[in-house]
């Protein structure tokens, strides 16, 4: 049910120089005594791209800007700079009109499926909703599309949940309705957005397995998550953000098993393993994410960082290929790799 | 040998829907704490951890009821409800709630928070009841002159450093903690486990960590019991529910946990746990288990001891138990 791509060599997605501030609200007596107008520096300069067939994993701590690149993406923030090209095409600056053709290409899972489902929408419904409002289809051509997204949802048979209600499905079932309601529309890139952080552990694998067999499919995923040890199993990239930049990108298995940023490394070290015996002494970064109203000079790790050398308080290094990269496609904004 | 600090036998909790019956949530449930231990209870939501740790600590809402034995100094808690309760809450077994870290009074300052339990249990009061209070920021590693500032003004991991300080405001001997990192970040995570490890090292506190996160389990307790639908599956070190898990829940709940470094495919757990508002028969676990046979789905399985301190109820052992006697 994947639309065939025109041109496999072009990228899904490819993002460039995107940058997004909000504005921090002064309030009136800020305003009337002129203080200095604020700004949160959420994103500031992310690239990438997403290829056909690949999942992408946008991994950080909150606070890093990883889910407001993902909203800008969307194009449900507007960004400050930079493009986002869906197919070769700018979409960063199409009015809403002409965006909504591509909405239904482009399409989000959110985190809770407790919230994101209606509760008084049966599933039938609440997968045929976004067919309805796009127009699409004949109730016989609606009803077959809203079955087939089920089973690709792993929600077989359809004739099972169809006529359910949220609350008479487990939390992973939910979760593959979301799912289902996305990919009724026929997309090429899914947005999950902490798809599995609010399932219970047993079934995490069988919503990330969906996802792996969509990407499989010929779809682009872009994973959002805060959990390494998700996307160091389930993502083909992994790209991490610190303070609204990525700071280190590649690979998955050439990230996590060679990492070169040292906020990767640190990062890494805090994930607590399965095995009592890997009790290794974990790189505890002391205080917490630094606020991005107030972004450091230089490299804006550098207060934090272990290896900080004086450069690092005034250069602000850019992603390239570190020496001891494994992978050609692996990159470190760090200057002392 | 000494008595352990906590020792919890045959703890039942019935909860009273009104009208729509009784969920019967934690079905009989055995585990002992030692001074200085960091106990792991883990499962998944619903099987019944929260509920236990909360009637440990008397805390169950009026429509629960309890039934068992929770020795604590060598006193049941659960025999006289409220009266037999209270006297040890907080000054001898403590909790720091789910999402205490939010819960918070935003008008008034983090230290007169700590100070309120110590003068309502009369452990000090006044500006010795302060000076305490400033003590405990320390000791969880807030400077104490913070004592003066409002929850707004501390971040996540700060707020939940201080749930702990008030937790052990009255000096407890034994401190629960239910999810105590799960809405933080990993790297704040690090750092409120590495706190609850040395609270254990230092002052002997011992710790009963309630969690769904197996690998934060596996990297803090020594011990740990596996809860499934209101009981416990399978109890013993850590590192023999990795290396050697004996009953297949733990297993299965282990291999649907990605791992950094993991080279094992992911997978989940087919089906969901049974309900609690009729009494499973037979073994609860037996119809998402990969390994039942005969007995599974009728008899009841029986906690047995496989190995040193280390229990699991599983019909499996029973054979290998049958086979080497």
């Amino acid at each position: 049910m994947i639309a065939e791509t025109s041109s496999s060599g072009t990228p899904l997605l490819e993002v460039e120089d995107l940058v997004v501030r909000y504005p921090v609200a002064r309030g009136l007596v800020g305003t009337l005594q002129r203080r200095p107008k604020l700004q949160v520096h959420a994103v500031e300069g992310v690239s990438f791209t997403l290829r056909r067939g690949e999942m992408l994993a946008l991994v950080g701590e909150s606070g890093c800007g990883k889910t407001t690149t993902a909203q800008t993406v969307l194009r449900m923030l507007e960004p400050d700079r930079g493009t986002i090209r869906y197919r070769g095409q700018d979409i960063s600056r199409l009015s809403s009109r002409r965006l909504r053709p591509l909405r239904r290409q482009i399409q989000i899972i959110y985190q809770d499926p407790y919230e994101s489902l209606d509760p008084r929408f049966r599933v039938r419904s609440a997968v045929e909703e976004p067919l309805v409002i796009h127009r699409l289809g004949s109730r016989e051509e609606r009803r077959k599309e809203v079955a087939e997204a089920l089973r690709l949802a792993g929600l077989d048979p359809p004739d099972l949940y169809l006529e359910r209600y949220p609350h008479e499905l487990s939390g992973g079932q939910r979760q593959r309705v979301a799912i289902a309601a996305s990919l009724v529309l026929h997309p090429d890139v899914l947005v999950a957005d902490e798809p599995v952080s609010m399932l219970d552990v047993s079934v995490r694998a069988g919503v990330l397995g969906i996802l792996s067999e969509l990407r499989a499919q010929g779809l682009g995923i872009l994973m959002i998550t805060h959990d390494l040890s998700t996307a160091a199993r389930f993502a083909d990239r992994i790209a991490v953000m610190y303070l609204g930049r990525i700071v280190e990108e590649g690979p998955a298995q050439h990230v996590v098993n060679n990492p070169q940023h040292p906020y990767t490394r640190a990062l890494l070290s805090v994930v607590p393993k399965r095995d009592p015996r890997e009790r290794t002494t974990p790189q505890i970064l002391r205080g917490e994410t630094p606020n991005p109203v107030r972004v450091p000079q230089g490299c804006r790790f550098h207060p934090r960082c272990p290896w900080m050398i004086e450069d690092c308080k005034s250069v602000d290094p850019a992603l390239r290929r570190p020496a001891a990269a494994t992978s050609p496609d692996h990159r470190a904004a760090c200057i002392r790799v | 040998m000494r008595a352990p600090l906590l020792d919890v036998s045959d703890l039942h909790v019935w909860f009273d829907l009104g009208g729509r019956g009784e969920v019967h949530a934690v079905r009989g449930i055995d585990f002992s704490v030692d001074e200085g231990e960091r106990f792991g209870l883990v499962g998944e939501s619903g099987c019944g951890k929260t509920t236990a740790i909360l009637a440990l600590m008397g805390l169950l809402p009026p429509n629960a009821s309890v039934a068992g034995q929770v020795l604590l100094a060598g006193e049941n808690v659960l025999a006289r409800g409220e009266d037999s309760a209270a006297p040890h809450r907080w000054s001898e077994i403590a909790m720091v709630f789910q999402g205490a870290m939010n819960a918070f009074n935003p008008v008034r300052t983090i230290g007169e928070q700590i100070v309120e339990p110590m003068e309502l249990h009369d452990v000090a009061e006044g500006r010795v009841a302060v000076l305490r209070a400033r003590e405990l920021l320390e000791v969880v590693g807030i400077p104490a002159d913070r004592a003066a500032r409002y929850p707004h003004e501390f971040s996540g991991g700060m707020r939940q450093r201080a749930a702990i300080a008030m937790a052990l405001a009255c000096n407890p001997k034994i401190l629960l903690a239910d999810e105590p990192t799960t809405a933080l970040d990993v790297m704040v995570q690090a750092q409120i486990l590495e706190l609850l490890t040395a609270l254990a090292n230092d002052f002997g506190l011992a710790l009963v960590l309630v969690t769904h996160d197996l690998p934060v389990v596996a990297q803090v307790c020594e011990r740990a019991a596996v809860m499934y639908a209101g009981v416990i599956a399978e109890l013993g070190p850590v590192d023999e529910l990795y290396h050697d898990p004996r009953h297949p829940y733990t297993r299965l709940l282990f291999a649907a946990t990605p791992d950094l470094y993991g080279d094992d495919e992911v997978v989940s757990i087919p089906g969901a746990p049974p309900r609690l508002d009729r009494e499973p028969i037979g073994c609860p676990f037996a119809p998402r288990c990969d390994r039942a046979f005969a007995p599974c789905p009728t008899v009841t399985p029986r906690m047995l001891e496989v190995g040193t301190h280390h229990l699991a109820a599983c019909h499996l052992n029973e054979r290998v138990v049958e086979a080497v006697s």
